[in-house]
């Protein structure tokens, strides 16, 4: 068995080990975790044959460099628009290509885009919490923070030079113009009617104040209908939080698992992948959908997203085969 | 009698009660019971997790496979089966509240009117649940902190809180699993984990559980593990 290495020569803050996340212990105060993008990961995975949920490093815009030290490799950088580049030579984002040893990859932020995921053809080996690698940012718990002199160690690495090129990127994502669909409540009837209506009819933007637990937003002020402090209640991720300020947050893989602060809506998991991709000073709005609407947008997502992984990927999977069969063979014809 | 509000595309949050009560809290862990016992025989389907709080419960589905309506349904049906027995059992937490490790514990004799060691017997006479785990890994919310040393929460966060302090705010109490910022008081230090690194049970509490706190001295603190 090959084992590839890929030593950390430098990485910012928020640059994580994430499997596909730690469904189930939300009763324990424990969020999933898991890829901010989930489709970019589960993409950056599958284009290498790797399972959907298996481990990559989730790259912030910070920006993360590693050089290879073992055994040659075949790796994806998939998500946002990042700049990526072997050698100090640009590759372009959202790739699949080879590492042979002494090669240096460097990923940093490029025209858009907050998360990019490194996936590499084997098996990261990273320490498990609860049977998961998806690491808690605020507590280290899980696979860990990705920092400099840490060897991102791949066993049963696979060398698979046919994958390399260009992948597809899944378009059933988008946001246009920051449009995000909401379900409102549980707690819309806690504001006033005002403050419902501005919500969904003022633009907002994203701030500074931005991680893996949440985004706070930069817009009108949401009134409460009295001042009250309702007992905790449970938090879900893609939940629109209104602190005594009136400032809203949305709760992203990281979130706590209870809190006393008002939820004003929940966005859909649809559109949270691509709201996670945003960067602090992109505009957003919330478009509000019935629950049996929100159902849909999940249904209609999930069919395009499976489609999209057994259509494009396989396919340029299977074509990038048949073109490498196709050259053995021209080779083999012409000795 | 409950309410159900939809939360996005894949949870449905039950409120049994507007305030806290500790017969609200025990409504809540009954039916989480309930559900748990009917995703364990199969007869819910669809069903991801459920999560406990104070007087609301949780509810969250895979929308590929069900959605709000079916859910509330069958949680209906479920409330009609009648009354459940709520298991649960009792932890003894061994603690230190020596001012060493008890930043706060003047502070909070100062509010409360007390002299240190009332502050640390009227702790010790509390008698606690388990209402919930919130806010991060392994935060057990637990109730029953005696009236007379209820204090509000620090108009700042602390930072540099280590892992097993012991923190009360208001009528709560924990026992914190990692080093973060709290604006609770500190009033004492334990050895006991709430997540003791077991793999087949890496959780001590379960909502409805009591606990029992005993003091033991900074030596005896120190000599433990």
């Amino acid at each position: 068995m090959n084992t590839a290495l890929l030593r950390v020569a430098s990485a910012g803050p928020l640059v994580t080990l994430q499997d596909g996340g730690r469904i189930g212990h939300l009763r324990h105060g424990i969020p999933a975790s898991g890829p901010m993008d989930r489709t970019a990961h589960a993409t950056a995975n599958v284009v290498l044959g790797n399972l959907a949920g298996a481990t990559a490093v989730e790259v912030s815009r910070a920006g993360a460099s590693f050089e290879c030290v073992g055994a040659s490799v075949t790796i994806a950088v998939v998500g946002g628009r990042f700049r990526t580049s072997v050698n100090r030579a640009a590759v372009g984002s959202n790739i699949v290509l080879t590492l042979v040893p002494g090669d240096r990859l460097a990923i940093a932020a490029g025209p858009s885009g907050s998360w990019t995921y490194l996936a590499i053809a084997g098996e990261i080996q990273a320490p498990r919490w609860l049977g998961h690698t998806a690491t808690h940012s605020l507590s280290g718990l899980g696979g860990g923070h990705v920092t400099v002199g840490l060897d991102v160690k791949v066993a049963a690495a696979r060398m698979d030079p046919i994958l390399d090129g260009a992948v597809a990127v899944f378009a059933g994502n988008d946001l246009v113009d920051g449009a995000t669909r909401v379900v409102l409540g549980p707690q819309d009837h806690r504001f006033t009617a005002e403050a419902v209506q501005r919500f969904v009819t003022t633009p907002f933007a994203l701030t500074e104040a931005f991680d893996r637990m949440g985004v706070r937003l930069d817009g009108p002020r949401l009134d409460l209908d009295a001042a009250l402090s309702i007992p905790s209640e449970p938090i879900v991720r893609g939940s629109v939080q209104v602190a005594g300020d009136g400032v809203a947050t949305v709760l992203f893989a990281d979130h706590q698992t209870t809190g006393g602060y008002p939820k004003i809506a929940t966005v859909v998991g649809a559109d949270l992948d691509a709201f996670c991709q945003l960067r602090p000073g992109d505009p957003v709005r919330f478009i509000p959908v019935t629950p049996t609407e929100a159902i849909a947008t999940a249904r209609t997502r999930a069919a395009a997203f499976e489609a999209f992984l057994d259509d494009d990927l396989l396919r340029t999977r299977q074509l990038a085969r048949r073109l490498g069969e196709a050259d053995l063979i021209g080779d083999l014809g012409t000795h | 009698m409950n309410q159900f509000a939809p939360v996005g595309d894949s949870a449905v949050l039950v409120e049994l009660a507007f305030d806290f009560s500790e017969q609200a809290n025990r409504n809540v862990v009954a039916l989480d019971q309930a559900i748990n016992r009917a995703i364990d025989e199969g007869s819910v389907v669809g069903l991801v997790e459920t999560v406990p709080a104070y007087v609301s419960l949780l509810i969250v589905f895979d929308p590929l496979v069900t959605d709000h309506e079916d859910v509330c349904a069958a949680i209906n049906q479920l409330d009609a089966t009648g009354a459940v027995a709520v298991e649960s059992c009792r932890h003894h937490v061994a603690v230190c509240y020596d001012l060493g490790v008890a930043t706060d514990l003047e502070a909070v004799a100062a509010h409360s009117e007390l002299s240190t060691a009332g502050v640390v017997e009227t702790h010790l006479a509390g008698s606690y649940r388990v209402v919930m785990y919130g806010f991060a890994p392994g935060y057990a919310y637990l109730s029953g902190v005696p009236a007379s040393i209820n204090v509000p929460r620090k108009p700042q966060p602390v930072r540099g809180v280590p892992a097993g302090s012991v923190i009360i705010a208001g009528g709560q109490c924990l026992i914190t699993t990692i080093d973060m910022p709290t604006g609770w008081s500190v009033i004492g230090r334990t050895h006991f984990r709430v997540l003791p690194d077991q793999p087949d049970e890496p959780f001590a509490f379960r909502p409805g559980d009591e606990v029992v706190f005993e003091r033991i001295t900074l030596d005896e603190y120190r000599a433990a593990p």
